[in-house]
């Protein structure tokens, strides 16, 4: 196939057959006002210079794109790390946030809320409502607020108040479902920054929008050369769409890595794309985990941002349009690759960007005398409790 | 049939009930108690893992049922039996997913030949509405669509223009559950609907009480009922009591109308 990607999705919010608005009526006001605020903004140079502004002088970007000489000598592949790890709270998900709470204060919002699964698109959250100075609740799963306590302390800190979910497995799919209901409940003076390339339109475009700053400085970090495949684990897929995005076109090979967790037989992992079918998931038609009956399975993976039974639309469409391939690793593989890249660049990074990392490393054979570019989206402290039990055994 | 439930001096009341609560066998029961009692249909749900509108009373509902089993098979056997035993008009509710994954013309065929009238869908605007109607409209199935105080008038328009079997307003912003005290806004949204059509309005959410009942009742329909009397299921301690409080709270309410 040889399908384009799109510039926006169409008027009715579809990436192709993906995407769309199954919305609660009383959220469809509030979804058509963002679409245009985000619009009216994106196409304000006075906003652009502010958001530029935000990124360069508080986050600090541009994140370096760093070579990893050793750790291409270990696994005979050219490896480019970009390293959002570096960016301000330790992970891409600022990017978003930012532009999200930026664009919420245009509007005239007073209240911010959100969901998270690794705390580190809630703790973004916090920190964008800190620095702006709105009020700020974020949606946690009672699972991933034990998992990730140092990010639910860190939210606190910052001022937000950090709601536990208890409704199903008590992870980020439960939790973007109760950040929904509240916004059902406070949609008129609320805004609700999603934490990832997901949702009814328009959420995610205008999250691929504020996230594609990390493909394209990459692509101007690059000058003239091009990596010949660019990697990023997905989860709700925003980290990976910020650099396919840009890349897609140019002749890279794009590879997204899902959580294959215990593995994709067991059933317990979080792969949509790769062991998924197509449905609608918290309003947006995209592939999913589910039964027969369109029940929503339970994801499964060690990393909470990866631990999630859907997937953006927009790599929906890569898929089926050929423009990405996915693929997935499993726990211990990406404990493995968190190990190999602390030992061989000195970088611990977040369990979910180690997905990118171990597939590289899976694939070496495959990726010989070709140059990878790896989107490392996060840094690791956050799941050094985990990593503990792994060291130690337990795991 | 679900036009023929309304008429100019009665106020419709369609209770919200999850289908096999608290189990298959005894749920057709419980809305033999209401049907009793003066309800005019049923709001059947067939139970959802991820009910997006629903607040914490009927998540639960909707999570028991599934735990004890109730699949798409068991909850139209339950609609089966309600309209072969009360004859009242029965709406399944569910949530897009279902209806799409199981296939529009599947699932309305399916509804259909369980003796369902009709269709609720909460997460399904209006815009992605049509390929719904189409099949529902091919099975004999009406199709309820919704309005709430967010919608503006084009989109009262765009619902009013698909002559839905009836207009679902959101009486409260929020998801389903009690309210101590209704927020009143449902009085001006009524008044924006029924300047555009003539299509019978019913209210729900956040509507628990008779006096809660009665004030909605007072600027539409109809009235929709449902975490007030699935919270009476939840809570009772057999299935008997569960029938008596049901059928003891469906009285007033219809008393109330
Ligand atoms: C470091 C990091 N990478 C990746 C993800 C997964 O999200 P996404 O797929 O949207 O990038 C998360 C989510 O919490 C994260 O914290």
């Amino acid at each position: 196939m040889n399908a384009q990607k799109l510039d926006r999705p169409d008027a009715t919010g579809r990436f192709g057959d993906f995407g769309g608005r199954f919305a609660p009526e009383t959220l469809m006001s509030a979804l058509d006002e963002l679409e245009k605020a985000f619009i009216d903004a994106w196409d304000d140079v006075g906003f652009r210079a502010e958001l530029d502004r935000w990124l360069t002088e508080y986050v600090g970007r541009p994140t370096p794109l760093h070579a990893a000489p050793r750790l291409s000598e270990e696994l005979g592949v050219e490896v480019l790390l970009k390293r959002e790890d570096l960016a301000h709270t330790g992970a891409h998900k600022i990017n978003n946030a930012i532009g999200q709470v930026l664009l919420a204060r245009r509007m005239g919002k007073e209240r911010i809320i959100a969901e998270t699964g690794a705390g580190q698109h809630g703790v973004a959250t916090a920190t964008a409502a800190a620095a702006l100075g709105l009020e700020c609740h974020v949606y946690m799963g009672e699972v991933d607020i034990q998992r990730q306590a140092l990010n639910v302390a860190r939210m606190r800190l910052l001022g937000t108040e950090v709601v536990p979910v208890t409704s199903g497995a008590g992870t980020l799919k439960d939790a973007v479902n109760e950040a929904m209901r509240e916004w059902v409940r406070t949609v008129e003076t609320t805004h609700y920054v999603i934490g990832s390339v997901v949702g009814p339109h328009p959420f995610p475009w205008i999250v691929r929008q504020f996230q594609r700053v990390i493909g394209d400085e990459c692509l101007s970090q690059l000058g003239e050369r091009r990596p010949d495949v660019v990697v990023a684990c997905v989860g709700g897929g925003s980290n990976a769409m910020g650099i396919f995005y840009p890349f897609a076109g140019t002749g890279a090979e794009l590879v997204g890595v899902e959580a294959a967790g215990e593995g994709i037989g067991t059933g317990r992992h979080g792969a949509s794309l790769g062991a998924g079918t197509p449905g609608i998931l918290h309003g947006a038609r995209t592939y999913m985990l589910q039964d027969e009956d369109g029940q929503v399975e339970e994801a499964h993976s060690v990393s909470a941002g990866l631990d999630y039974p859907g997937v953006g639309p927009e790599h929906a469409y890569f898929l089926e349009a050929g423009l990405a391939r996915y693929v997935s690793v499993t726990d211990a593989e990406a404990l493995e690759g968190v190990a190999l890249l602390a030992r061989t660049e000195g970088i611990i990074p977040a369990l979910e960007s180690a997905h990118a990392v171990a597939w590289v490393a899976k694939a070496r054979d495959e990726l010989a005398g070709r140059t990878v570019l790896i989107n490392l989206s996060g840094r690791g402290d956050k799941d050094m409790g985990t990593i503990i039990e792994w060291m130690e055994g337990r795991l | 049939m679900i036009r023929s439930m309304f008429g100019p001096d009665h106020k419709v009341l369609l209770p919200y009930m999850t289908a096999g609560l608290p189990n298959e066998e005894v749920s057709p029961d419980l809305f033999a108690a209401m049907a009793d009692a003066g309800a005019d249909g049923f709001e059947i749900g067939i139970p959802y893992s991820d009910p997006l509108m629903d607040g914490p009373v009927i998540q639960k509902a909707s999570q028991e049922a599934l735990e004890a089993g109730i699949d798409v098979d068991a909850a139209l056997r339950v609609v089966e039996k309600v309209a072969h035993r009360t004859g009242l008009p029965c709406l399944a509710m569910t949530y897009a997913n279902v209806v799409f994954r199981i296939g529009l013309e599947a699932f309305c065929a399916r509804l259909a030949s369980a003796g369902a009238q009709g269709v609720i869908v909460p997460d399904l605007p209006v815009e992605e509405a049509e390929p719904v109607l189409g099949a529902a409209a091919a099975s004999g199935l009406g199709v309820v669509l919704f309005v709430a105080p967010t919608t503006g008038e084009d989109r009262i328009r765009a619902v009013a223009a698909r002559d839905p079997a009836f207009i679902y307003g959101v009486a409260e912003l929020g998801v389903t559950g009690e309210r101590e005290k209704s927020s009143g806004r449902a009085v001006e949204l009524s008044r924006r609907v029924r300047a555009v059509t003539d299509i019978p309005l019913v209210l729900g959410v956040g509507i628990s009480t008779p006096e809660q009942a009665a004030e909605a009742a007072r600027v539409a329909d109809g009235v929709i009922v449902g975490s007030a009397l699935v919270r009476r299921v939840l809570e009772a301690a057999s299935p008997e009591n569960a029938a008596k409080s049901l059928n003891e709270a469906v009285r007033d309410l219809r008393a109330a109308l």
